[in-house]
């Protein structure tokens, strides 16, 4: 008797096991959202879900609703985690807000793919002759599906103090000068640098930064559309990455660090002066503002340089990687949504989504509006930058992208060759298509 | 064979002559059908919903490459298997969900049995030795996991200032970042979470070993080790193989604490097959090889079951069917 119920103790267990991967897939949609089939009614799922930025985006949408009598603009804020799950069980019960978030890349073509979104060429033509510059990453085919309102790009926030404290004063340009950095950091008793392997983009920046100096743009493009890695190129990003990791520069226990949860985190100990630089987005001087109890982050101490250049770099100087947030309007969304989505990019919202300093604007009248000095200093650079790429993993999609990162983790680990990292990537893609 | 004939025969008359009777006897078999019904029905469909429903959308899935979002239409037959039991990392989380397995019977099967024969004794401070023991089993594993993690910092943890506070030097990764010891740390970690279970479990089945057979022991001048080895450990067998089972299933399907500590880094030294099919589902929107993970993690966790019930705990059963 017990021997049977310990089977069916065992069936269920093992059964709900299996039920993991079942999750999600069934056809019932959350009633708290969703296209409605009300043309005057908009559903808009935003991540500003706490303090200026949420009630910013309230008010922009009470305007929306004054101007355009008779339409109702359905707000949903939510903490960015929240969003993406929801919005991924939003897709597959076909059931998605009219206007949402997209990052561009692989993820926003292969929901082009699937024909959840609206294209926006013609409708909204007006607003991305503004944002032009911005729209490569959010367009399958020539045709465009999201209006980028924010975008940002990475490089290192460094301590000045601590550079000062170790005698350095300029910033590196190439490797060989960010190595000398970490020699005198080092010198200095100072750990260098942190990185967040443990959740393994972080790392991973590292390797699409070496690959923009390494490989032409060209290259990359053509790699990524003929699903042929085998240029040069990526192998020697890979090399470089290895000179880097060969010199040690990281915080202990590296491996199993996070980016930015807690104190022990990546962004936490340059929040705590406990390291002097991290490469990281343009989110990190607000990051580090939620990690410190004061919350003035590393306050005057901020600084930033970009990615050194590699010597006989084929990859354009100065070229930067970054990535932003787009607003997308569903497929079936009521015409009206393609207005809202606009508005939204139009210069009076943006301007004060810049003056909140909400993230880095597109809109090039909402540039000098940006009061937070650190975010004013990169959106300079990011202006000036001669091209942009996007992050490797959005560009790829989560598939390869996934791939990606889990062989650059290892390769930070000591455990994968540059060729091992570019192999999985290739086999990844050819798995994708 | 004749056995059951003469039994179904048997019974043949008897049926017959129930079926005439009167109307009475069957409206009583239509009302208890209908009481069976109504209470069976509701956690049948529950099961239904919960269990069945997501376990064939889950085998479906595996058949399929999908993405997570449209409709499911790019049908590749067994390809996901394929790919799954060919990639090492899955393999490499095979084996160490079977290290596991194994390590945590190893560990707190002994462990275990040693301080619930300590605390079945009587003595000053019982219940709060007990209640110390059993804090972790009850503690969130996610709050554990969170605690463990911070303790295990390299530099800046608890453990690392308390061994460098004598000399000694932890790893320079730290002992959940340095591939080599990570797993045995979680095994560590693992033990400590769940030795309250053991010991619960064997405190309890230690109440079922009847007195006399202690006095009869002690008439004959046996010795604490003598009656402990004879008498209580061979009593303690079916609570014994019992938990064994409880722990195996738990070590097979582990996740969280792998995923708070290490998830399943670095570099792959920790992946369960239950972090693999994560990753692959809700990291990379592989849902298609995450079925299929999910599938073979339940043939696993079934033949396991059934081996561990027919080659183990089937003596329990014979035991008592006698």
């Amino acid at each position: 008797m017990r021997g049977a119920t310990a089977v069916a103790l065992g069936t269920t267990v093992a059964l709900l096991g299996a039920a993991c991967a079942g999750q999600g897939t069934g056809s019932q949609g959350d009633d708290d959202g969703g296209s409605s089939a009300d043309a005057s009614t908009i559903t808009w799922w935003h991540n500003s879900n706490t303090g200026d930025g949420k009630e910013y985006y309230d008010k922009v949408a009470a305007d929306f609703e004054k101007d355009h009598p008779g339409t109702t603009v359905e707000v949903s804020a939510m903490a960015h985690e929240d969003m993406l799950t929801k919005l991924d069980a939003a897709f597959q019960a076909g059931d998605a807000p009219d206007v949402f978030m997209e990052r561009g890349g692989g993820e926003l073509a292969d929901h082009v793919e699937a024909g959840l979104l609206k294209d926006l060429s013609e409708p909204a033509a007006d607003t991305i002759s503004t944002i032009e510059p911005y729209m490569s990453g959010f367009q399958v085919d020539g045709a465009s599906y999201a209006l980028p309102f924010s975008m940002g790009v990475v490089g290192f926030w460094y301590n000045k103090s601590l550079f000062e404290k170790a005698g350095i004063t300029e910033t590196p340009t190439t490797m060989d000068e960010l190595y000398d950095v970490f020699d005198k950091l080092k010198a200095a008793g100072i750990t260098p640098a942190s990185v967040g392997a443990g959740d393994k983009w972080p790392a991973a920046h590292y390797w699409y930064y070496n690959v923009i100096r390494q490989c032409s743009a060209d290259t990359l493009d053509t790699a990524v559309t003929s699903v042929d890695y085998s240029d040069p190129c990526f192998v020697k990003a890979g090399e470089t990455l290895d000179e880097l990791l060969a010199t040690e520069p990281f915080n202990k226990g590296f491996l199993t660090t996070p980016a930015q949860t807690g104190a022990t985190s990546a962004s936490g100990l340059l929040a705590s002066g406990k390291v002097a630089m991290e490469l990281a987005g343009h989110w990190e001087p607000g990051v580090m503002q939620g990690l410190t109890e004061d919350g003035s982050g590393l306050g005057e101490d901020t600084g930033w340089f970009s990615y050194p250049s590699i010597d006989g770099q084929q990859g354009t100087e100065g070229a930067q990687m970054g990535g932003g947030d787009a607003w997308a309007v569903s497929k079936d969304a009521p015409d009206v949504a393609v207005e809202f989505a606009q508005y939204l990019l139009s210069d009076e919202v943006q301007q004060g989504f810049a003056e909140l300093d909400m993230g880095l604007p597109t809109n090039p009248t909402a540039s000098e509006k940006v009061s937070d000095p650190a975010l004013a200093e990169l959106l300079e650079v990011r202006d000036g930058a001669p091209e942009i790429q996007l992050y490797l993993d959005t560009l790829l999609g989560a598939s390869v992208g996934g791939a990606m990162n889990d062989a650059i983790a290892l390769q930070f680990a000591g455990k994968a060759t540059p060729q091992d990292v570019v192999d999985a990537v290739q086999s990844a893609a050819e798995a994708d298509q | 064979m004749t056995d059951t004939a003469v039994r179904s025969a048997d019974r043949a008359p008897a049926r017959s002559a129930d079926r005439r009777p009167e109307r009475r006897g069957r409206a009583a078999t239509w009302r208890k059908r209908a009481e069976i019904a109504l209470f069976v029905t509701p956690a049948l469909a529950l099961l239904v919903a919960f269990v069945v429903v997501p376990v064939a959308t889950a085998v479906q899935m595996s058949l399929y490459k999908w993405k997570g979002f449209g409709p499911m239409v790019d049908f590749v037959g067994l390809r996901n298997y394929v790919s799954v039991l060919t990639n090492e990392v899955f393999t490499d989380a095979v084996v160490h969900n079977l290290i596991i397995v194994v390590g945590s019977i190893v560990l707190q099967l002994p462990l275990g049995l040693a301080i619930a024969l300590l605390l079945n004794r009587k003595m000053w401070g019982q219940g709060l030795l007990r209640t110390i023991i059993f804090v972790p089993y009850v503690l969130a594993e996610v709050i554990a996991g969170v605690v463990w993690f911070q303790l295990l910092q390299p530099q800046y943890g608890v453990i690392d200032t308390m061994l460098a506070a004598v000399g000694l030097h932890g790893p320079d990764q730290g002992f959940l970042g340095t591939p080599e010891y990570a797993l045995w740390t979680v095994l560590v970690v693992l033990t400590w979470k769940y030795l309250g279970l053991a010991v619960i479990l064997f405190l309890a089945g230690l109440q079922g070993v009847p007195d006399e057979l202690y006095e009869a022991a002690q008439l004959d001048g046996a010795s604490w080790w003598q009656v402990q080895r004879r008498i209580t450990i061979p009593l303690l067998g079916p609570t014994m193989r019992t938990w064994g089972f409880l722990s195996m299933i738990g070590s097979l399907q582990l996740f969280d604490m792998v995923w708070i500590l290490t998830g399943g880094g670095p570099a792959n030294a920790t992946t369960t097959m239950a972090t693999f099919l994560v990753n692959e589902g809700t990291k990379r929107q592989n849902f298609g090889i995450a079925g299929a993970a999910s599938v073979v993690l339940f043939v696993i966790a079934l033949v396991l079951a059934l081996a561990y019930q027919k080659f183990i705990l089937s003596r329990d059963s014979k035991e008592e069917g006698r």
